[in-house]
This record gives structure tokens, C-alpha cells and sequence, in this order.
């Protein structure tokens, strides 16, 4: 396995280059799949009476696709790099990660196939109906022990911070998957949750927000503290910053979930205690922020030729404000306006599109010319033009969406002197209309950015082979 | 809850945020052992790590949030059972049932208790009650010269009858009726309206099929059509004229219907379920069961004069 010399390891290229080239295949389908329903939300008609086509079952298509295809095969990818280049060994089973390239990619195009159908334990995130369920804990158990094995023999002396958030988000991942999941099935593609009730709604959110917390803020927080300071090639700011802000973003987080059920029949201690957590847990946030921009303090002027670096920053931008913008939407009075409208579906996309998204593109870019060696992308002015796009694709959506959803609150509390409601439902929807225009402009934008990204990669992945580089060399990054 | 799990819930969610407070500390003093600033002294990758200072903003607006995260938890609910010191709650919880709730609620209006959903009762009750009191006295007929009055019953059916009825008040197929046509299946006067309103109805069409038979259902059929001056094969009316006996129960004789209990008037050409030779035997083949949901409890009496206030308007 690891018999090769120190200095050069024979690293497990082949899953991380599979992984990676998936990432952006499913990425453009997911996004695309974005587009479709935001475009069906003012133009209706475009579900085509096909029942498979219809809003209900493409939203979770849509969801699944961005955040475990795309999303996941980012964090597959760049884990795997990351553990072997900081661990300085190859990943402990090439047969492991092989498995689980194959069965997340298995899950994926099931997940592509009953979501439409309408088969659906009707779970936010958790929509995948039980089969599909046990072959994601099994992908999942494998890679944790890849993860770790790697980790064990690792030929450095301490373990690297990102791989601690790594390892974080894999361990709570397996946590939440198969504790939310927990189900009777009553045939092959119908199952029950084993919980009731408000019992039932604490779960799902237990799991729904802390696949925002892990799945989409550890593993990404970890892609970061690699590809920032690799890509700056300079020192991370704070290790004792990292180290504060690990534990208390991973100890925090695991309470914020009542905050999705302020004002239900979730009891008030619980309602309060998300409530207080989620704010608290703004600092620790902050601070994962902090570390990734501050790294780059003496090396700002990178900023205005190199437009992975680019990605990587203002992803850090978005971070830090979608979460300032959650503990704020998480406090009672607050949520009271905001809760139920387009705002949620706003704050959600600054995460998604505005960090995990530009955060995992960055990285991509960083890996490709290396996985395929080549000394860099095919076009760095296509990398520039695509930072715009989906810079002003997310700006474009996240500014309908605030308005839209500050605008559906305000309709929707609006009273009459005889106490009446001043709207009815259907004139907030129409009120909404422009905006969901706006959106759709926004997101094609951002599938734009993504396909301009496919024609890069492939025009880097069937250049002329060049002499096999190091990822260093490769960049032209400093030491 | 019982105490142990109001001791568990508090050990580890202040456990929590004390420990943060202790890693805060922990990190401010510098206990790794380097200088300020210095490199840590591992390399991963090529990447090294600096050990500075976490900033002086960041710790205090730490501070700031735990300090206040521990007020909010002793101030309000939080710590499992203990309910805090402000006594404050959202609404009235752990009630089992529809009675228990309105008994507590009232109770706490009456105490003037810190609960959220009494208070903005209260408030609504105060603001809003008399002036639905005062359209209340005034009888429906009368009250629908009242251009004011009929506003705000459209505001209340476009809030809670237009899901059904439509917000143009047309009603939609599959038995959810018209109600701008004058035509009614209960009654049109103020009062009907009300009752209508206020207790619900059901509208219970039984299915012939298995009396009648196939042949005896287009019979019927055919003759139903021809009340309403419908063109229908003449030998399949006559034969179902003679089977009608059994709809005229409710329908009577001349199938102009009873309001009494609300059996449709069949002469008129407007349909419930739709009118085609194919619904019709539908109808008759299977029977239909209409309900209009009791408002009683939702609206209450005054309002709900206001609402009918509102259909009566559309037809008169």
C-alpha cells in the first residue's frame, strides 16, 4: 500500500479524479433541475401535465441532486485528496473507495429514478425510501473506515484540522442518516417512521439542520482549510482559532434544530434551547470565516489574477453571511416574520450556491489540472468569466428571494380594522411573481457558470499529456 | 417531565455552553507551548499553521452570547420543567383536548398570565369582538345594504370558503356549489344561509346501482335528463319515470327537489357533479356524499352573520 518513499507516495488518484468529474456532472444536472421548478413556480405549464415532470417530486429531485451528488461527490473527491496529501500515505483500501464511488453513485441514480415516480418517505433531505437508505449507511460506514484507516497509518505527526472537520462530519453524518431514517417498511418501496408526531417533526429536524451543520458546513469548512491556504500558499492564520471554533461549531450545532419548529407543537423548552444554541453557535461560525480570510493576509493582491482564490474567498464571504443571517432567522420574533417564505429558501441558497457551491468549484479547479496532469486549467479566462456568472447568479437570487420573502411575511400578517386579514394567500403568490422571474435569471446564470466549467475541464482533461507534475508545481504555488 | 430529565437536559445543554467557556479561556492563554505568532511547527502538505491570537472582537462578542444565552435559559423555557423566571409560554401546553384548551385559555385571560396566545386573543377579542357584535343586531337582509358590512364578509369567505367555493364565489366541480346563481340547495334566506354556516350539511345522495340495475340506471338516467328539457331517447325516459317513484322520496314528484333536506331541484339544468349523461350516472350509480364543514367553532355566531351577509349579497 504505502511502501513507496515519504517524499512521494503512490497517492489513490483514480477515485478522486472519478469523484471530481462527477462533481461537476451533477452539478449541472442537479442545478439544472433548479432552473426547471424555479421556472415552474411563475410559469406553471412547464410541468407539461407529465406527473413526473410536476414541481412536487423535482423539488426533492432537485435537493437530493445538490446536495449529495454534487455536494457529496465534492466532499468524496477532496476528502480523499486531502486525507492522503496531509496523511503523506495512500488511502488505506483501494477496494473501499472504489465501493463507495460506485454506491454513491448507485444511490444517486436511484434517488434520480423513484424521486419521480413519487416514492418518497416525504422527509426533507431524508425523501430516499428505505432500500436506498441501508445502501447509503453501508456506502457510508466504508468510507469512514477508509477515512480513518487512512488516518491511522498516516505518516505525519498530528492529524491535519481539516481532516478533523472531515472526520466530524462523516462520524455526525452516519449519526443523523441512520437515526432520522429509522423506518417499517410495509413493501419494497413504502416504509413508516418509527416516530410520531412531534417526536417525529424533532427528528427530522434534528437530522435536516444538522445536514446543513455537517454535511454542508464540517465537510466544506474542511475542503476549505486545504484549498485556501494551499491555494494563498500561505500559513493558516490560527491554529488555536481552528481548534476553538472546531469544537464549538461541532458541539453547538447538533442543538440548533428546533429552530425549524418555532411556533408549532414542539414544546417551548425546546423550541428556546435551539433558539439559544443557534445564536451562540454564530461565533464559532464566524470564526471558521475568520481563519479562512485571514489567511490570506499577505497575499490580497492574489486576488486580482487568480480566480480559483477567488471562488475560494467570497465563498468565505457567503459563509460568513448566511451565518450571521441563520442565528439571526433563528430568534422568535424574527422567525415569526420570516418563517414559511421565500426568505428560508433565500438564506438556504446564499449557503448552497454562495459557499458549498463556489467553495467546492474552487477547489475543483485547483484539483483537475492536477488529477489529469496538466500545469493548469485549459483557460483561466473561462475560470474569471465563470466566477462571474455565479457571482452575480447568486447575488441575483438571494436579493429576489430576501424581498420576496420579507414581502410574503409582511402580506401575510397584514390585518384589517375589522381584524380580517388584509391578503388572501393567492395575491402574496401573485405578489411574488417578479421575483421568481428574478430567481430563474439567477439560477441560469449559475448553470451557465457550471457549463462553461464542463467545457474547461474538458478541454484540461484531453490536452496533450504533459510530463506527470506534483500538485505544487502544477500551480506555479509558492512554498 | 419527570426531574431526571429536566436534570439531563440542563447538565448537558449548560454543560455545553460552559465548556465553550472553558475552551475560550483555554485558548486565550496560549497553552501550546510556541510563541505568538510563531509556526506550530507541523507541516501538512506544505501547509503550515501560525499561532496567533484569536481576535479580540471575535472573544468578546463570544462573551456576549454565552452571558446571554445563560440569562434567556434561566428567564424562559428552556431547562426542561423549569419554566423560567419571567413565567412566560407560548400557549398553553400539554392540553389534551379541544374543551381543556379553551377552559385554560379563558383562565389565563382572566388571570392575565404571560401567555402568548391568550394575550393576542385577548387583544383580538377587545378590538375586534364589538364590531361584529354590532353587525350581528342587524338582520341579514337589511345588513347587505350595508356596502362595509359585505367587505369585510368577503374578506372572511376569501379567507375561509374560497378553497372550495372559489374567490369568485362560482364554486368548482365535484359538489362545491354555486353560490352566485340563486339557486339553493338549503335555502336562500339570510337565515338559511347562517344555519348552513354555522352547522354545517350533509349532502347524502345514495347509490342505486345494485337496486336498479345497469338498464334501470340509464332508464333513470335518461328521464332525470329530461326534466330539464334535455333531448334523451323517449322509451328509456318513460321506462325511468316510472322507476323515479323511488327518487321522489326526496326529489319529489315533479323532481323539484326539497330544500328541507337538500335534495337537489332536477329541473333546472344546473348540476351539482356535473351534468353530463356520464356524471349523472355516476351520480345514480354510486351515490354522492357532499360536506359543507361546520363554521361554528372556527368563526363564530357574529361572524359568521357577517359571512352569509356576504352570499346573500351575491344573489339579491
Amino acid at each position: 500500500m504505502s511502501e513507496t518513499s515519504q517524499v512521494k507516495p503512490d497517492y489513490n488518484y483514480k477515485v478522486v479524479r472519478q469523484f471530481t468529474i462527477m462533481t461537476i456532472v451533477w452539478g449541472i444536472v442537479g442545478m439544472s433541475v433548479g432552473v426547471l421548478i424555479a421556472a415552474q413556480l411563475f410559469a406553471p405549464a412547464l410541468n407539461f401535465d407529465i406527473p413526473w415532470l410536476t414541481y412536487s417530486r423535482l423539488r426533492p429531485l432537485h435537493t437530493n441532486a445538490v446536495i449529495f451528488a454534487f455536494g457529496g461527490c465534492a466532499l468524496f473527491a477532496t476528502s480523499y485528496y486531502i486525507v492522503q496529501r496531509t496523511s503523506q500515505v495512500r488511502l488505506f483500501s483501494d477496494k473501499l473507495a472504489a465501493f463507495t464511488f460506485w454506491g454513491w453513485q448507485a444511490v444517486i441514480v436511484a434517488a434520480a429514478i423513484t424521486l419521480p415516480l413519487g416514492l418518497t418517505s416525504s422527509k426533507e433531505y431524508a425523501e430516499l425510501e428505505w432500500p436506498i437508505d441501508i445502501l447509503i449507511a453501508l456506502v457510508w460506514i466504508a468510507y469512514i473506515i477508509n477515512f480513518f484507516g487512512t488516518l491511522i497509518i498516516r505518516k505525519t505527526s498530528h492529524i491535519y484540522v481539516a481532516n478533523w472537520f472531515l472526520g466530524g462530519f462523516m462520524l455526525t453524518v452516519a449519526v443523523l442518516h441512520i437515526g432520522n431514517s429509522m423506518a417499517i417498511p410495509v413493501s419494497f418501496f413504502k416504509s413508516y417512521s418509527i416516530y410520531a408526531g412531534a417526536v417525529d417533526a424533532m427528528m427530522q429536524w434534528w437530522y435536516g439542520h444538522n445536514a446543513v451543520g455537517f454535511f454542508l458546513t464540517a465537510g466544506f469548512l474542511g475542503m476549505m482549510y486545504y484549498f485556501v491556504p494551499k491555494q494563498a500558499g500561505r500559513p493558516v492564520y490560527s491554529y488555536r482559532l481552528s481548534i476553538i471554533h472546531f469544537w464549538a461549531l461541532i458541539s453547538l450545532y447538533i442543538w440548533a434544530g428546533p429552530h425549524h419548529l418555532h411556533y408549532t407543537a414542539l414544546p417551548d423548552w425546546t423550541q428556546s434551547l435551539g433558539m439559544v444554541m443557534s445564536i451562540i453557535l454564530f461565533v464559532p461560525s464566524w470564526g471558521g470565516m475568520i481563519n479562512g480570510i485571514m489567511t490570506l493576509s499577505g497575499a490580497w493582491h492574489k486576488l486580482r489574477t487568480d480566480p480559483i482564490l477567488r471562488f475560494l474567498i467570497v465563498s468565505l464571504s457567503f459563509y460568513g453571511m448566511s451565518t450571521f443571517e441563520g442565528p439571526m432567522m433563528a430568534i422568535k420574533t424574527v422567525n415569526a416574520l420570516s418563517h414559511y417564505t421565500d426568505w428560508t429558501i433565500g438564506h438556504v441558497h446564499s449557503g448552497a450556491l454562495g459557499w458549498v457551491a463556489m467553495v467546492s468549484i474552487g477547489s475543483v479547479y485547483h484539483l483537475i489540472p492536477i488529477l489529469f496532469g496538466q500545469p493548469k486549467m485549459y483557460s483561466t479566462k473561462l475560470i474569471n468569466i465563470h466566477f462571474w456568472l455565479a457571482t452575480i447568479g447568486v447575488v441575483l437570487y438571494i436579493v429576489a428571494m430576501w424581498m420576496s420573502g420579507v414581502l410574503q411575511g409582511l402580506m401575510w400578517r397584514a390585518v384589517n380594522a375589522d381584524g380580517t386579514l388584509t391578503y388572501s394567500f393567492v395575491e402574496s403568490l401573485e405578489a411574488s411573481k417578479p421575483f421568481y422571474v428574478v430567481r430563474f435569471i439567477g439560477g441560469v446564470f449559475v448553470v451557465a457558470g457550471m457549463l462553461i466549467m464542463a467545457y474547461n475541464t474538458y478541454k484540461t482533461v484531453f490536452a496533450p499529456k504533459n510530463e506527470p507534475v506534483s500538485g505544487d508545481e502544477a500551480l506555479g504555488v509558492a512554498k | 417531565m419527570s426531574m431526571f430529565w429536566t436534570i439531563w437536559i440542563s447538565v448537558i445543554s449548560l454543560g455545553t455552553i460552559i465548556g465553550c467557556y472553558f475552551l475560550l479561556r483555554w485558548t486565550l492563554a496560549n497553552k501550546t507551548g510556541v510563541k505568538e505568532g510563531d509556526e506550530m511547527g507541523h507541516e501538512f502538505d506544505g501547509i503550515v499553521e501560525l499561532n496567533n491570537q484569536v481576535p479580540r472582537w471575535w472573544t468578546i462578542l463570544f462573551w456576549i452570547t454565552m452571558v446571554w444565552g445563560f440569562a434567556y435559559l434561566l428567564a424562559y423555557p428552556g431547562l426542561g420543567a423549569y419554566k423560567g423566571f419571567l413565567g412566560w409560554e407560548s400557549s398553553n401546553q400539554g392540553i389534551l383536548s379541544l374543551a381543556e384548551s379553551e377552559e385554560e385559555l379563558r383562565k389565563d385571560i382572566e388571570e392575565g398570565a404571560w401567555n402568548e396566545y391568550a394575550l393576542e386573543v385577548k387583544l383580538a377579542e377587545e378590538k375586534f369582538d364589538p364590531i361584529f357584535e354590532a353587525y350581528a343586531k342587524i338582520p341579514i337582509e337589511e345588513l347587505a345594504k350595508d356596502d362595509e358590512a359585505v367587505q369585510v364578509g368577503k374578506r372572511l369567505f376569501l379567507q375561509n370558503c374560497a378553497q372550495c367555493h372559489g374567490s369568485d364565489a362560482r364554486g368548482q366541480r365535484g359538489g362545491f356549489p354555486n353560490l352566485t346563481d340563486n339557486d339553493w340547495l338549503y335555502g336562500g334566506t339570510g337565515e338559511k344561509i347562517k344555519e348552513t354556516l354555522i352547522n354545517g350539511r350533509q349532502g347524502l345522495m345514495p347509490g342505486w346501482l345494485d337496486s336498479f340495475g345497469e338498464q334501470g340506471i340509464s332508464e333513470v338516467v335518461a328521464y332525470a335528463l329530461s326534466l330539464s328539457g334535455r333531448d334523451v331517447d323517449a322509451n328509456l325516459a318513460s321506462a325511468g319515470k316510472a322507476r323515479f317513484a323511488a327518487c321522489a322520496a326526496c326529489h319529489g314528484v315533479d323532481g323539484k327537489g326539497n330544500q328541507a333536506l337538500g335534495a337537489p331541484n332536477l329541473t333546472d339544468n344546473i348540476w351539482l357533479y356535473g351534468g353530463t349523461e356520464r356524471a349523472v350516472t355516476e351520480t345514480l350509480n354510486y351515490g354522492r356524499n357532499g360536506v359543507m364543514p361546520a363554521f361554528k367553532d372556527t368563526l363564530g355566531e357574529d361572524k359568521i352573520h357577517v359571512v352569509a351577509t356576504y352570499v346573500y349579497s351575491l344573489s339579491n
